[in-house]
């Protein structure tokens, strides 16, 4: 089937069988790689993309539901620059192996675009959807709770 | 973990979506928000010929609160009614049961109706709607026929949803405010589905004693499942003590609850006892 939606800002087309899964045609079609496969059937949060500004699973998405819709990956997040978000992760060593990151990234950014006040409590609960082996997740939230800084700023200039 | 091919169609309209399920003869299903289906396809525990977005067909998002109670429409997600504060008080036993469902990405796209056809025994929303005596709307090539929840659940995945049946809304009936209520359930964690749980509610009469008992349980039993037992024990009773152990002494007599690699029967049968005695607890406070 042919579908087209918006990705990182730029309008795409590409063809798709129906039972292709969102994260597949962003990595095998658009060859938007930073969208990582670690389960396939929603429990690990690794393919988490922003779908119309939320945060998804592209494993449990079919690419053809996202026909006419607005999908921003990692890639769309920074461009030759690491974001005030990435960077927070790097500062804090929120990432070892990267597996993971990608997914992390997007659901953190999600939710501080939305609620850049979040509490410890929120942002643990939030993140309670995605795996990571190799940090123990202590770096993780705290990466997180410093990059809220940035998103208020944001919020308020908006 | 790729789902076997299928066919795709998002129709704008109801009549067509049932007119397609009817054309594909038991092989065609229903794609709501897919965190339930797309993980059984990717097993291929569901292999379904030819798949029917609900996606475009309007309306069925809607949350609305009348005076006979809450309707949600089958397409209002988990994040719909997290975000709704008009059901803190419309509904509170709904609200706070939601809060325990899935994680954050999955609560963006999963929805009502989907939780309720798809019949998970440990799931909340079909424990809420059977605790309640919810009325489910069922829309299908032979008319709309409205089902009461405890005939609608009828063992683990199963329903009585025809495969050319959509369900299309849960009407919650009106709750009073003045209800006591509770809902727990202990997951390993946090968003996942429970190893057991209990939703509450009862009223309370001129003499403060409870009345109406409504007691249910999750994943103790093929469905959802009423503790009717346990609703004995409550009704006519001040909720003290010696009632709060009468009532969890009940409960954890009348299930009869599976063992699995989560947890052996014992365990589930004294976790539901501990649940409803800390709902009671709470709701009586
Ligand atoms: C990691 C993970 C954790 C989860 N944890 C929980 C949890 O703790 N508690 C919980 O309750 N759920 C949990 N879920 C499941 C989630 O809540 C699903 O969203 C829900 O069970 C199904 O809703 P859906 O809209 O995604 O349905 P879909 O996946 O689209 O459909 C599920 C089934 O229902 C049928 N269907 C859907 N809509 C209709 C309709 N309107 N009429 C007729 N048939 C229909 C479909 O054909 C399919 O058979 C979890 C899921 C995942 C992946």
């Amino acid at each position: 089937m042919q579908i087209e939606f918006e990705l990182n800002g730029a309008t795409v087309g590409t063809s798709v069988e129906a039972r292709t899964s969102l994260a597949d045609c962003l990595r095998d079609n658009l060859g938007k790689t930073g969208t990582h496969l670690g389960c396939e059937h929603g429990v690990c949060g690794a393919c988490t993309v922003l779908v119309n500004g939320e945060a998804v699973r592209a494993c449990l998405m079919l690419a053809v539901q996202a026909n006419g819709d607005k999908v921003v990956t990692v890639e769309g997040l920074s461009s030759d620059n690491l974001s005030p978000l990435q960077a927070s992760f790097r500062k804090h060593h929120a990432l070892q192996c990267g597996f993971c990151t990608p997914g992390f990234i997007t659901t953190a950014h999600a939710l501080l675009t939305a609620e850049p006040d979040a509490d410890e409590e929120r942002i643990r609960d939030v993140l309670s959807g995605n795996l990571c082996r190799c940090t123990g997740y202590v770096p993780i939230i705290e990466a997180v709770l410093d990059a809220r800084k940035f998103y208020a700023v944001q919020k308020e200039k908006a | 973990m790729k789902p076997s091919a299928f066919e795709y169609a998002s129709p704008a309209t109801l009549e067509e979506a049932v007119s397609l399920l009817h054309a594909g003869n038991g092989n065609a299903k229903i794609i709501s928000g897919g965190q339930s289906l797309m993980p059984m396809m990717a097993f291929r525990l569901a292999v379904p010929e030819f798949l029917v977005d609900l996606k475009h067909i309007p309306d069925l998002n809607i949350i609305r609160i009348a005076d006979d109670g809450v309707h949600l429409g089958a397409r209002v997600r988990w994040c719909d009614i997290a975000g709704d504060a008009r059901l803190l008080t419309a509904h509170p036993l709904l609200a706070e049961a939601v809060t325990h469902v899935a994680h954050y990405q999955i609560r963006n796209r999963g929805t009502v109706g989907g939780s309720l056809a798809h019949a998970d025994p440990s799931a909340e929303m079909p424990g809420v709607a059977l605790t309640c005596d919810a009325l489910l709307t069922i829309i299908g090539s032979s008319g709309t026929r409205i089902e009461k929840a405890s005939a609608f659940f009828t063992g683990p995945l199963q329903t009585t949803l025809e495969a050319d049946e959509i369900l299309t809304e849960l009407h919650l009936p009106a709750w009073p405010a003045a209800r006591r209520w509770a809902f727990k359930e202990f997951a390993r964690r946090k968003g996942d589905f429970a190893m057991a749980g209990v939703a509450l509610f009862y009223d309370l009469d001129g003499n403060g004693r409870a009345e109406n008992a409504h007691i249910g349980a999750i994943g103790v039993s093929d469905c959802p499942i009423r503790l009717g037992a346990a609703e004995a024990a409550l009704n006519g009773n001040v909720v003290d003590d010696n009632t709060i152990a009468a009532v969890a002494a009940a409960a954890r007599a009348e299930i009869d609850p599976p063992s699995d690699i989560h947890a052996p029967a014992a365990y589930r049968r004294a976790l539901v006892g501990t649940l409803l005695a800390r709902g009671l607890t709470q709701s009586a406070g």
